[in-house]
């Protein structure tokens, strides 16, 4: 049976133990399960802020993440994928995003999280702008971040 | 056509979305960034560094070089910073 992703752009929180027990809850042929959760820190670069917050653009975050999950199911043998990304302000401590891959095997639900965060970083039409005692500003894009979804292109 | 834009695009524009009527020569998405600098110094300002850009066609990203022909929605937006 194909594996149907469930992808969530909200601006709620949510809960990774449930999401986990949603994919994996009375199945017998998942041995491995792999959460990825973004967490919102007290600081960036240093500086303490008070929270991000998160523009994204509606429609395309969909899109661009169901054509990334799609890709990363039809590379690993994955037997669930859920991934939830919020938008709107987000204090220090709270969730950002949230990527699970359930496979038979570890290795494939390891590689098809790391896959799928490198690309929601440089791919997903999200943009973080944080407020602080300085103010608010837009966090710039990191040149690491761009290297690391790029070891994933296929040649 | 729509155009959208995102994050300080958007700020320094000071829209967030708006129609446009192109000429026929504005074929690329390189050529209506040029075309829109050009509308006004607050245009100007937000592609004050058009390599830093990017662009989406009807919600998939496309290069510079993309036809803008058929276009319902084009996105304009700095580097993505999700995650």
């Amino acid at each position: 049976m194909p594996v149907a992703a469930t992808i969530r752009i909200q601006e709620g929180d949510f809960d990774a133990a449930r999401e986990i027990a949603a994919l994996s809850k009375g199945r017998t042929d998942i041995g491995a399960v792999v959460t990825f959760s973004g967490i919102c820190r007290g600081s960036e670069n240093g500086e303490p802020i008070a929270a991000l917050t998160l523009e994204h653009y509606p429609g395309m975050a969909e899109a661009e993440i169901g054509r990334h999950a799609d890709e990363a199911l039809s590379r690993w043998p994955l037997q669930g994928l859920t991934i939830i990304h919020r938008f709107g302000r987000i204090p220090p401590g709270e969730n950002i995003v949230l990527v699970v891959t359930a496979s038979s095997h570890r290795q494939a639900a390891f590689e098809a999280a790391e896959f799928l965060m490198d690309y929601l970083k440089t791919s997903a039409p999200f943009w973080k702008r944080e407020e602080s005692a300085k103010g608010t500003s837009w966090i710039e894009a990191r040149d690491r971040d761009d290297a690391a979804a790029a070891r994933w292109t296929r040649s | 056509m729509k155009v959208k834009y995102f994050a300080w695009v958007r700020e320094r524009i000071g829209v967030a979305e708006e129609s446009v009527e192109p000429p026929a020569d504005v074929r690329t998405v390189s050529d209506l960034i040029d075309w829109l600098s050009r509308r006004g110094e607050t245009y100007a300002h937000a592609f004050d560094r058009p390599k830093v850009i990017r662009a989406a066609i009807d919600h998939a990203h496309v290069k510079p070089d993309a036809t803008i022909s058929g276009a319902r929605e084009i996105a304009f937006f700095p580097p993505m910073t999700g995650g």
